[in-house]
């Protein structure tokens, strides 16, 4: 019982690099991966920005080597790509004794295939091995069937922008029980019309790249990601000498309850789910050194975000960023894409900048990170905050909590 | 470690599951291969405007969870923890017909808003204000079992005291259609009586929304403890004993302790052959069970299952159109529920009298 959650392997694929090296990398050098639509056939392509997954899905199948015949939608190609890489990361030896689960989130699941196939299901059987590729957790079990752990727990999230966070936090939960011994979770979601065209209609995608916390911001660009962490108990690290890269210290999850699509404007979920993380890590506020803020640059997230940092941290928030400029805002994978910068932070001490600020927002003076600074770090949070009023908050932390 | 009660159900379904009548004195039967659900009028519970608006799932989800918290007696719960297998179905059909119809234009975001999977969980959340923890899990037939099993720990390690925890699921036309084209579905009307013994492929389809209050104190009217729940992505056929015994035993029990075993079997001869591996396994002498002649298959069935496992363990009665087996047991103290859909996803659920 009690056990502390040791992140021992990451994985991710973003419109910034496909693996955690180059999107080390193009944090450091500010890099954008943010661009114009050069894959997905939308009306839309000169009008948005998106950050897009430099591999076709083309090239993820030879890359991946998936039979002819095989139903992969680019889900579950993108979130076998990065669970690839952080199991290999994390240098997992097959063993049956060790009780292995997998976790991962989404809120498209297959819907590239289906809204390509979705008139020609009915008359062409070619494209039909793809309904069965449809329901959100067919990419979990597929990826859990390559890595060959599809006889433990398996399952998935779905609480829209929030999904992956809580795929960590559930994680956390199975290990600190004792249920599971490891466990990879993370999230994907790829770019698909279906997105594209849903925050079109709710008039909140930008014209220009995103400005998080910038008073001028337009709203977000969308994102595709797939990124995971494997988490090991205290005993399997202890017992495997297994390299730690962080801790998965404190979570917290609350709903704001205020609105379907809206955060309301005091950030009550934000607020609650912030303090209920600092209370399992047994921290204060002033003990978390870089917030990699949720910060999608849409008027109403900045707005509830920025004013739940100021009621959380008072007028001592700590340094913080939002990296959606980077990668756009990948959905239901955010919170695994952030739990890799957070962890990334943390190893190398660095506060990643949150590009295309300029201006602060008139209703406070909160300013985030513009530059990527080193700092000596022990804690960092992440927030993950979407649709339906879910908020969470994960705390990672150079060493486990005692 | 504290337990896990079940205080109140909130079952909506093909059955009259809701209401007045006692568990199962009226079972109603079907000639289909896709079965309706008894509605209550929906009217009484959420207001005309809105109702108008929401997706069947949204509709049965909300009045479902309004059930449970009546029963038990709650304003209020810590959490709302939910599952559901394809999640709002019709908004997201509709959506993306409009997409395909419409080449990307003149669309309006209200089914895009509804078609992500935590809508019901967030509108039970604003419908009673409820700030706390907040889950939707959507992994296909285990979307319930997911919400358990996080229901389970957290009651357990006792982070929260008492939640709300449901499954639901709604079909739509074009969901259907494409199902009856890949044989999931059953090929023409069958009498849902005659499920089991069907021997053809593919089953019934079907929807509905089971809700539960759960706490980790006991009450004179609770009706059974949820012991323990587990989730396996795969096993084959052959794995199935090993994995119920290994399940039992982590709780002391022996499968001879058993007194019902509820199985999820669905009528479709190519993997009902799991559930007969428990029945001719160690389960032979053990009265079995099944359901799904009764909800029709769909992600979150298990809830409707964790519906009768309540009301047979608060009833001491397995009603008759229930039992597969001629094993009558004399007192129903243990119910194991098995579950699995098309081989993948496979669940047990243990059950006791409190």
């Amino acid at each position: 019982m009690n056990q502390g959650v040791a992140i021992t392997g990451m994985g991710i694929i973003s419109a910034i690099g496909n693996d955690v090296a180059s999107n080390y990398r193009s944090l450091l050098s500010g890099t954008t991966g943010v661009q114009r639509v050069s894959k997905i056939d939308t009306i839309h392509r000169d009008a948005i920005w998106v950050g897009e997954i430099e591999h076709s899905n083309a090239q993820l199948e030879a890359a991946l080597k998936l039979p002819k015949d095989h139903n992969y939608t680019r889900t579950a190609m993108l979130g076998l790509w990065a669970a690839k890489e952080a199991v290999a990361d994390a240098k997992i030896t097959s063993d049956a004794m060790v009780r292995t689960g997998i976790i991962s989130a989404t809120t498209v699941g297959g819907m590239d295939m289906t809204e390509r196939y979705f008139y020609e299901y009915l008359h062409s059987e070619a494209c039909r091995k793809y309904i069965e590729s449809h329901h959100a957790g067919d990419h979990s079990q597929k990826i859990a069937t390559a890595l060959g752990i599809n006889h433990g727990l398996v399952t998935t999230i779905s609480t829209a922008c929030s999904s992956a966070a809580n795929s960590v936090m559930l994680g956390a939960r199975l290990i600190k029980t004792g249920r599971l011994d490891r466990v990879i979770v993370g999230g994907v979601d790829p770019l698909s019309k279906f997105t594209i065209n849903g925050f079109n209609a709710l008039m909140i995608l930008s014209d220009a790249h995103n400005t998080p916390f910038d008073q001028h911001r337009k709203g977000l660009n969308l994102g595709e990601a797939a990124a995971y962490l494997v988490l090991e108990s205290d005993t399997l690290v202890k017992q495997e000498a297994k390299k730690v890269y962080a801790y998965v210290s404190g979570y917290g999850n609350a709903n704001d309850a205020f609105h379907q699509t809206a955060s309301s404007d005091h950030g009550d979920g934000a607020t609650l789910s912030m303090q209920k993380a600092l209370e399992v890590a047994g921290l204060s506020p002033r003990d978390i050194h870089y917030i990699n803020a949720h910060g999608t640059a849409t008027r109403n997230n900045d707005l509830s975000e920025g004013r739940a940092l100021i009621r959380v941290f008072g007028d001592a928030v700590p340094p913080f960023s939002s990296t959606k400029p980077f990668t756009g805002h990948t959905l239901a994978a955010a919170g695994g894409v952030e739990a890799v910068f957070s962890v990334l932070a943390l190893q190398h001490n660095t506060i990643f900048p949150n590009l295309n600020f300029e201006s602060p927002m008139e209703e406070f003076k909160l300013r985030p990170e513009t530059q990527a600074t080193e700092r000596e770090l022990t804690h960092v949070l992440s927030n993950s905050l979407g649709f339906g009023g879910n908020c969470s908050t994960v705390i990672y932390s150079k060493a486990t909590p005692s | 470690m504290k337990k896990v009660y079940i205080q109140s159900t909130g079952c909506i379904s093909a059955q009259q599951s809701w209401g007045e009548e006692a568990f199962l004195t009226n079972p109603l039967f079907y000639e289909t291969n896709v079965l309706p659900v008894v509605a209550p009028d929906y009217k009484q519970y959420i207001s005309a405007a809105a109702a108008r608006r929401m997706a069947k799932a949204i509709k049965m989800g909300v009045t479902a969870s309004h059930f449970a918290m009546k029963e038990a007696g709650v304003e209020n719960v810590d959490a709302i923890i939910t599952g559901t297998g394809l999640g709002l179905v019709r908004d997201s059909e509709k959506f993306v017909s409009a997409i395909i119809e419409n080449g990307e234009q003149y669309l309006t975001p209200t089914a895009f808003i509804q078609s992500t999977h935590n809508t019901v969980a967030g509108q039970i959340a604003l419908g009673i204000d409820c700030k706390g923890y907040n889950l939707t899990y959507v992994h296909d037939s285990n979307s319930f079992e997911s919400a358990l099993l996080d229901s389970i720990m957290q009651l357990q390690t006792g982070e929260l005291s008492s939640l709300l925890v449901g499954g639901v699921d709604e079909l739509w036309d074009h969901t259907v259609a494409i199902h009856q084209l890949i044989g999931h579905l059953k090929e023409g009307d069958l009498h849902t009586q005659q499920l089991r013994q069907s021997k053809t492929s593919g089953t019934v389809f079907a929807e509905g929304a089971g809700f539960f209050v759960l706490e980790s104190e006991k009450k004179a009217t609770s009706y059974a403890e949820i012991v323990d729940v587990e989730l396996y992505g795969h096993l084959s056929p052959e794995e199935v004993n090993v994995a119920a015994k290994a399940f039992l035993k982590k709780q002391g029990i022996a499968p001879h302790e058993v007194d019902v075993l509820l199985l999820g079997t669905n009528g479709d001869i190519d993997y009902d052959g799991y559930y007969h591996q428990l029945c001719e396994g160690d389960f032979a002498e053990t009265s079995q069970a099944y359901y799904k002649h009764l909800s029709g298959e769909f992600h979150t069935a298990t809830a409707f299952g964790t519906w009768v496992a309540a009301h047979t363990i608060k009833s001491q009665i397995l009603p008759e159109v229930l039992r597969c087996n001629d094993t009558v047991p004399s007192q129903i103290n243990t119910v194991l529920l098995y579950d699995q859909y098309r081989g993948e996803n496979h669940s047990f659920i243990l059950f006791r009298k409190c």
